[in-house]
């Protein structure tokens, strides 16, 4: 009855082109908006902040980046812990050499810098794809944590190789370091996710995204119609490592404080992402925002239920949680390659018809 | 029938994250599964052992019972982060996180939020400046002083004199492992041993290539810093090159059981340090009727008397002794975490208390300051005996080199009060 496009007509191309074209979305948008940015910082607690809210906006941003090279332009990568791991570190080095300067531009050149160094590692790609690219991004990931590992000039010579992100401020609030208040954090990682988003959104919608698209569809045929696979794969790489730099940035400053590179980055961090967009839905920036809601309350979920509630022992409750990813990532993989998105996808068609199907 | 359950479930939620009650809350952030779960197992049975034993005995420390709230980390610092906001709510008095890494998360958190870590020997070394680290403690030894002990024991062993020895540092290439290196490279300017150091990555289970490595420089003395599955792998590949065991020290935390029992007769020889003596004490046999045999056996029980079940036991009881101490300071007995933090800080450990707790010679004797939150620092050198299956000791407690820590504690801690701005002084 609310769901549904009859009725709503538009009247110029800007109303027709819009992000949103039913109104029910657009409502159920700003409704979104309105409960981030209004009502959950007055509501959030340490608790809230550092064991859901946080990691789910930093690990959107992450798969959302993923999602762009993977699921957009169907370039695998298994190198997103490695990408993070630049983004963390790039931030660190600039948070320490230039103290004064403010990290909201930090964050921002340490996704910039992330870009650089994706799209040298995604030159490979344009030689190679599917497993073996995946194999060149694997190279990537245990290149970087090796690196980050050894030069000890990356974390500032200290003598257990963790880097510490200094107290810093925005608009006078601390945003890292142990004294910042849990809404703070919370708002610097979503005005970041909502500029991501809706950067993804527009990129995927207009002539870069849809050269992405064809390059995914189908390479050879795109190249004859004139998309440039270089350009394309390139800007895919780069564009993709600015969000997963960003999300390594924030992750480091804002949410951990202190990381150990082998430890916040390993591989175990590429596949994390990688489950995110693969049970979310490859393609689509709702299965980013879905996937890394479901991987991150999922444990926190099972701990409560399990622990808390039902009082089983810790070890039980953290084995069942490994079956129960295996078990769903392998149920997606075969009862719905596409994802949460894909069933919210049919959820919406469903709504569109009711109560009259055909 | 569904909103029932629901209301049910509620319920139960309400229920178990209820107002809490007038008790005392140990979290424990153990880790009971991974690569680390060997380790992390057998120490949190013994941790939350004797807090059921004071439970059971003596209805709980100074009359108040001690609820323990486990949390399980995997040794991930995300999870122990996750760990650390769901249990500090409760009125968590004191954190033992058993994970360098973790604790690295926590010491500003908890600072922040004033509440006492514990690091018995791991963390930051540096903590030891407790004008600067107010809030963090990890007596009765670190990990500078392992190296230094290890080093003292050499010295021992070569008549005084390591000239021109080699020795390699096989460590876990994380900031647990990183943390002697320093140490190491100022011991060998002082001594003339050359060191050599051989990164083993995360979980540890490939380490060929630096055995190899091993095999062909053929250092005189291998020390290791491992920890979890690193160590049996480490074990074996030195019985695969034939490195001799008895020329092969771990750190305390490679010294136990089941490091060694995978390579079978092949490990016998190996050496380790150890911060606790491990001998039969009557404390277990209480623990042993009232604890396990009551059914509350943390874990499955099995692990009763090993090296890091009575390590587990001893930073239970280091607890338990400064929370009794803040009790006494403060005249209350629900205490809060800045009270522990006083009984911890006027923490003094004597062989007298020791043996009247049933634990004669666990540790040395040490007492806690505002200055000094590092404690004694002795470790002693114990050695694998294959047949018998025992670690048998082979010396006392090993003094470290006061006078190479000391000024590299005032060092590093001095960096950090620079970086976060922290004038160092008493509370």
């Amino acid at each position: 009855m609310l769901y549904r496009e009859a009725g709503d007509f538009k009247t110029s191309y800007v109303a027709d082109n819009q992000t949103f074209p039913i109104k029910f979305d657009r409502i159920g948008f700003w409704a979104t908006m309105v409960v981030a940015f209004g009502v959950i910082p007055f509501l959030i607690n340490d608790y809230w902040a550092n064991a859901i809210f946080v990691p789910f906006l930093i690990y959107a941003i992450a798969a959302i980046g993923l999602n762009i090279l993977t699921g957009y332009c169907g370039q695998v990568s298994l190198g997103t812990g490695g990408f993070m791991a630049v983004g963390a570190y790039a931030c660190y080095k600039l948070m320490t050499a230039f103290p004064d300067v403010s990290i909201i531009i930090h964050i921002i050149l340490a996704g910039g810098i992330t870009a650089a160094v994706g799209a040298a590692f995604g030159l490979p790609s344009l030689r190679i794809k599917g497993f073996y690219l995946a194999v060149a991004t694997l190279a990537a990931q245990f290149f970087l944590v090796w690196l980050f590992n050894k030069v000890s000039w990356f974390y500032n010579y200290s003598a257990s190789g963790q880097i510490n992100a200094p107290e810093r401020f925005v608009a006078g609030f601390a945003v890292t370091g142990p004294n910042t208040a849990p809404w703070a954090q919370y708002l610097i990682c979503l005005v970041f996710l909502t500029l991501c988003a809706l950067i993804a959104r527009n990129l995927t919608r207009g002539t870069i995204g849809r050269t992405w698209m064809a390059i995914r569809d189908m390479d050879i045929a795109a190249e004859i119609i004139g998309v440039n696979p270089l350009k394309a794969k390139l800007t895919a790489f780069a564009v993709s490592s600015f969000f997963i730099g960003i999300s390594g940035a924030l992750f480091f400053a804002v949410y951990l404080g202190a990381v150990e590179v082998g430890e916040a980055f390993g591989i175990q961090k590429s596949f994390l992402v990688l489950f995110m967009i693969i049970i979310g839905g490859l393609g689509s920036l709702f299965g980013s925002f879905a996937g890394a809601a479901f991987l991150v309350i999922l444990p926190v979920a099972l701990k409560v239920v399990g622990v808390d509630w039902l009082g089983w022992p810790t070890d039980l409750v953290a084995h069942f949680q490994l079956v129960i990813i295996g078990a769903l990532i392998m149920f997606f993989l075969i009862k719905e390659p596409h994802g949460l998105a894909q069933l919210w996808r049919l959820a919406k068609e469903k709504l569109r018809l009711w109560p009259f199907p055909y | 029938m569904k909103t029932k359950t629901l209301a049910a479930m509620a319920l139960a939620g309400a229920v178990a994250s209820g107002p809490a009650l007038a008790d005392l809350v140990i979290p424990d952030l153990s880790y009971r599964t991974g690569p680390y779960a060997a380790g992390g197992t057998p120490f949190s049975d013994g941790y939350q052992d004797y807090f059921n034993l004071l439970n059971a005995r003596d209805g709980g420390i100074g009359g108040e019972p001690v609820r323990i709230v486990e949390c399980e980390t995997g040794y991930n610092t995300e999870r122990g982060v996750e760990c650390y906001e769901s249990t500090k709510g409760e009125g968590a008095l004191i954190y033992q996180p058993l994970s360098t890494g973790i604790t690295y998360q926590l010491i500003p958190k908890a600072t922040a939020d004033e509440i006492p870590i514990h690091t018995m020997g791991y963390g930051r070394t540096s903590a030891a400046n407790g004008e600067v680290f107010n809030w963090v403690f990890n007596y009765p030894a670190n990990y500078w002083d392992a190296a230094s002990v290890a080093v003292n024991y050499l010295l021992d062993e070569n008549g005084g004199d390591l000239n021109g020895k080699s020795i390699a540092l096989v460590y876990h290439n994380s900031a647990y492992g990183k943390e002697p290196i320093r140490t190491l490279e100022a011991l060998s300017d002082m001594h003339g041993f050359e060191l050599s150091q051989l990164a083993v990555d995360h979980p540890g289970q490939e380490q060929k290539s630096q055995w190899l490595q091993i095999r062909r420089e053929r250092p005189d003395y291998v020390l290791m810093w491992g920890w979890g599955v690193m160590n049996q792998v480490a074990v074996q590949e030195a019985a695969n090159i034939g490195f001799p065991m008895e020329n092969f020290i771990g750190n305390w935390w490679a010294g136990a059981e089941h490091d060694v029992t995978p390579a079978g007769a092949a490990a016998n020889g190996y050496k380790s340090l150890n911060m606790n003596r491990v001998v039969d004490y009557p404390v277990l046999a209480e623990i042993t009727s009232l604890v396990h045999d009551a059914g509350n056996a943390a874990g499955d029980g099995s692990n009763m008397g090993s090296v890091l079940y009575v390590r587990g036991m001893y930073a239970a009881m280091l607890a338990a002794e400064a929370i009794a101490k803040a009790q006494e300071i403060h005249g209350v007995a629900d205490v809060t975490p800045a009270m522990v933090r006083d009984g911890m800080e006027a923490l003094e450990i004597t062989d007298a208390r020791m043996a009247e707790l049933g634990m004669e010679g666990i540790g040395p004797e040490f007492s806690v300051s505002c200055a000094d939150h590092g404690g004694a620092g002795q470790g002693l050198v114990q050695q694998w005996n294959a047949s018998s299956s025992t670690w048998e000791p082979l010396t006392d407690f090993i003094a470290p080199d006061d006078a190479v820590i000391s000024p590299l504690v005032a060092e590093d801690s001095a960096a950090f009060a620079a970086e976060n701005s922290i004038t160092p002084g008493c509370l």
